[in-house]
């Protein structure tokens, strides 16, 4: 079966999703996420979807599981790099992510999780919408 | 409504779904059908297969061009013999779900779509048949 890479850099995993994702791959993908956010003690999660041309309510819920995840697992995620057909598209369907961290591209979204991240271990609260006290 | 050309690709397992998307897409992108309206209708096929798959066990999946006055567009039907849907009023609306899913599929899919038909006969099976114009 294929598999979709998870590279780690310094405290943070990379994931770039080239192929089209189907139910189990997306699956997957959250199983293997979570196994190495445990094995790797990573704070932040960048999950690149700017190859994606699809994404259903299935996946949209994956990507949604995977944020909660990770956030109880001490990691913040971001997506980054939705396609504007995709994102009419997810929230027509009535999916609008919430409670997912999202940037334009690549860039945008290290700069978010680099400042989650240092708030963090500064010690400054933040609430669950991710606004700084 | 005039049918210009068919295909029909029947979806038994999961992986069937990415070569009936592929497909979907390279017709939307014929008929000269925008971005955001391949998406849309994309989308909406792989919400109606999965249905298919996850109620029925699979059912035939048949892709048409159709064109209507100076209007072209694509219609998609989705016919299973699975044990059909008691009410489908109920199904219809937002949030209601029998499968463990967020219940966004049929009334999703609905606003994805130009035209959103649903004929189900308990014990006999499901037709969903939904068409998106170019320009709608």
């Amino acid at each position: 079966m294929e598999k979709i890479p998870i590279l780690r850099m310094g405290d943070l995993l990379l994931v770039t999703i080239q192929v089209d994702l189907y139910d189990r791959l997306a699956e997957a993908l959250e199983a293997d996420l979570v196994q190495m956010i445990k094995k790797t003690g990573a704070h932040g999660v960048l999950i690149d979807i700017s190859a994606v041309s699809i994404i259903d309510s299935f996946m949209g819920r994956i990507i949604g599981n995977i944020a909660t995840m990770s956030k109880v697992l001490d990691a913040e995620t971001v997506v980054v790099g939705m396609q504007p057909a995709v994102a009419i598209t997810l929230v027509e369907l009535g999916l609008p992510l919430e409670g997912v961290l999202c940037a334009l591209n690549v860039e945008r979204g290290m700069d978010l999780l680099k400042t989650k991240i240092a708030l963090k271990e500064n010690g400054l609260a933040t609430d669950p919408d991710g606004d700084i006290e | 409504m005039v049918t210009l050309n068919k295909e029909s690709m029947s979806i038994i397992r999961e992986i069937d779904v990415i070569p009936f998307r592929n497909r979907l897409k390279e017709i939307a992108v014929r008929v000269g059908m925008s971005l955001v309206n391949q998406t849309k209708i994309i989308t909406a096929a792989s919400e109606l297969a999965r249905n298919m798959l996850k109620y029925a066990g699979g059912g035939i999946a048949t892709i048409e061009v159709v064109t209507k006055g100076r209007e072209n567009g694509i219609r998609l039907i989705f016919k299973d013999q699975g044990p059909g849907i008691p009410d489908i009023k109920e199904a219809m609306k937002d949030g209601y779900s029998t499968g463990k899913s967020l219940g966004l599929g049929l009334p999703g899919t609905k606003r994805l779509v130009s035209e959103f038909n649903i004929e189900s006969t308990v014990g006999v099976g499901t037709v969903v048949t939904v068409t998106k114009w170019k320009h709608g």
